[in-house]
């Protein structure tokens, strides 16, 4: 497979409307990636180095904002977000099934 | 599809004589489990219809009923059940025979007589009006909600499209997604009845006063890249393709609808599958990121791998590779296609990885305590 071909299969988004994409390889931090979804384009670069399947963030996301993915939303930021950083459980959590935080007003 | 011989113990203390029978009786398939006695209300009869929904699955040609004699699930009150549909169906009770060795022979006298009578029946076409097909995702992975569950769900309209049903389950990994089954919905009814299993389902996480994380998604989703459970609830409901929901039926109950219906299960792999094959699906499609071995005594389970990698290292347990989407070599549809044509091939006979390793897996959804 081509040089191209292998870099558009490195990504993908799955929605215009989603704030990550997925990598589809491990990609180092450092590497820049084009993310693209229908007419929508960005450019990033990661922070942090992604292993395949996991997500980066395409736009800022602000703490305590919803992260959208498939254009739903898949839970909320637990603490300020960087276009490039790896999002998964140490900066997201999810909103559902908390019955954790019961009485918490949560 | 098949015509399995099934030796179904009522009760945790026959498991272990019908698990003997299956060695000394070839064509006959049984399970282990812990169930059966001290169940009380809506636990012992959703224990009941299973035992009854196994018995009853097309892919089953008789059943001998094995009981101990004093428990609570009574073996006769479940051959009856099973024998209104005609099928051969037998009781042999331990306690009866004067114990396990009397029972096995006896056991296995009618088993074997049973598997001679179905051997001399010949393979005939059906139709997929006929035909149900239950769905399922385990170990999943991202990739799951981008290879494997789409296909399926392109699969699952098909199916429908054709007059057939398609069973979509796991009622916690929709949770977050359930919205867009609802919107779905043939009436009102359904898609109350959509918000009514969600709600009781994420109740049960509130009950027991803890994040339903710490149970689900599970340590290898994580590590496979699911962050939350609503990320892995929208890749799951893509299995459920794109066709409308028919109806919201409970765990181990026959569909009365045709089309896609939506069946209230937990999302613990083993525990949904049981309840699937025991509401009549005769054949599963089983999308897998992590890998998984599991299949059923009675279903063929077909294992889908969301990604090349794990079609490579735990090809032994896998039969169909849907990772081609991942790396841009085919197209969800052209996976799809690929996948209904295995799905037609197994059941004209074509044997599963699960089939063939004996992955005789059962598990019951408990939802009352032993007393």
């Amino acid at each position: 497979m081509g040089e191209a071909q292998r870099e558009a299969h490195k990504v993908v988004m799955l929605n215009p409307a989603d704030s990550v994409a997925v990598a589809l390889t491990n990609i180092s931090a450092g590497t820049r990636v084009r993310v693209a979804c229908g007419e929508t384009v960005f450019e990033v670069e990661l922070a942090d180095p992604v292993e395949f399947g996991h997500k980066f963030a395409v736009k800022p996301i602000a703490a305590g904002e919803h992260v959208i993915k498939y254009g739903e939303v898949i839970g909320r930021a637990v603490t300020v977000i960087r276009p490039g950083q790896h999002v998964h459980v140490h900066n997201i959590e999810g909103i559902r099934g908390r019955g954790d935080q019961l009485g918490t007003g949560a | 599809m098949r015509n399995h011989v099934l030796i179904l113990p009522t009760i945790t203390c026959a498991a272990q004589a019908a698990h003997q029978i299956t060695q000394l009786v070839s064509g006959t398939v049984s399970f282990i489990h812990q169930h059966g006695c001290a169940q009380v209300g809506v636990d012992y009869e959703q224990t009941f219809r299973t035992y009854a929904g196994l018995g009853t699955n097309p892919n089953v040609y008789g059943v001998v009923v094995m009981g101990l004699g004093c428990e609570t699930h009574q073996a006769r009150r479940v051959a009856d059940e099973i024998a209104k549909s005609g099928k051969p169906v037998e009781v042999v009770s331990i306690q009866d025979h004067g114990g396990t060795l009397m029972a096995i022979a006896q056991g296995a006298r009618i088993a074997a007589s049973m598997v001679a009578d179905a051997s001399r029946l010949i393979r005939e076409p059906a139709s997929v009006t006929e035909l149900v097909v239950g769905t399922e995702c385990g170990g999943s992975d991202a990739c799951s909600g981008i290879s494997a569950n789409p296909a399926v769900g392109w699969v699952s309209d098909r199916v429908v499209d054709a007059g057939g049903t398609s069973i979509l389950a796991e009622t916690t990994e929709l949770i977050g997604a359930e919205h867009l089954l609802a919107n779905r919905a043939v009436s009102d009814r359904v898609a109350k009845r959509v918000y009514e299993v969600i709600q009781a389902m994420e109740n049960r996480a509130f009950m027991m006063g803890v994040d339903i994380r710490t149970g689900n998604p599970s340590p290898g989703n994580i590590r496979g890249g699911l962050s939350t459970l609503e990320e892995k609830s929208l890749g799951a409901a893509a299995k459920a393709g794109t066709r409308p929901l028919q109806e919201v039926i409970d765990y181990a109950q026959r569909p009365s609808a045709k089309g896609l219906v939506w069946m209230d299960t937990p999302g613990h792999d083993i525990e949904q599958l049981t309840g699937m094959v025991a509401g009549g699906a005769q054949v599963v499609l089983f999308t897998s990121g992590r890998g998984t071995p599991t299949g059923s005594p009675i279903a063929p389970v077909i294992k889908i791998a969301t990604n090349s990698l794990i079609y490579e290292r735990m090809g032994d347990n896998m039969d169909f590779n849907a990772g081609t989407v991942i790396e841009g070599t085919e197209t969800i549809e052209e996976v799809g296609t690929r996948l209904y044509e295995e799905l037609l091939a197994v059941c004209s006979g074509k044997l599963t990885r699960s089939e063939i390793l004996k992955q005789h897996d059962f598990g019951l959804w408990r939802i009352g305590p032993t007393f």
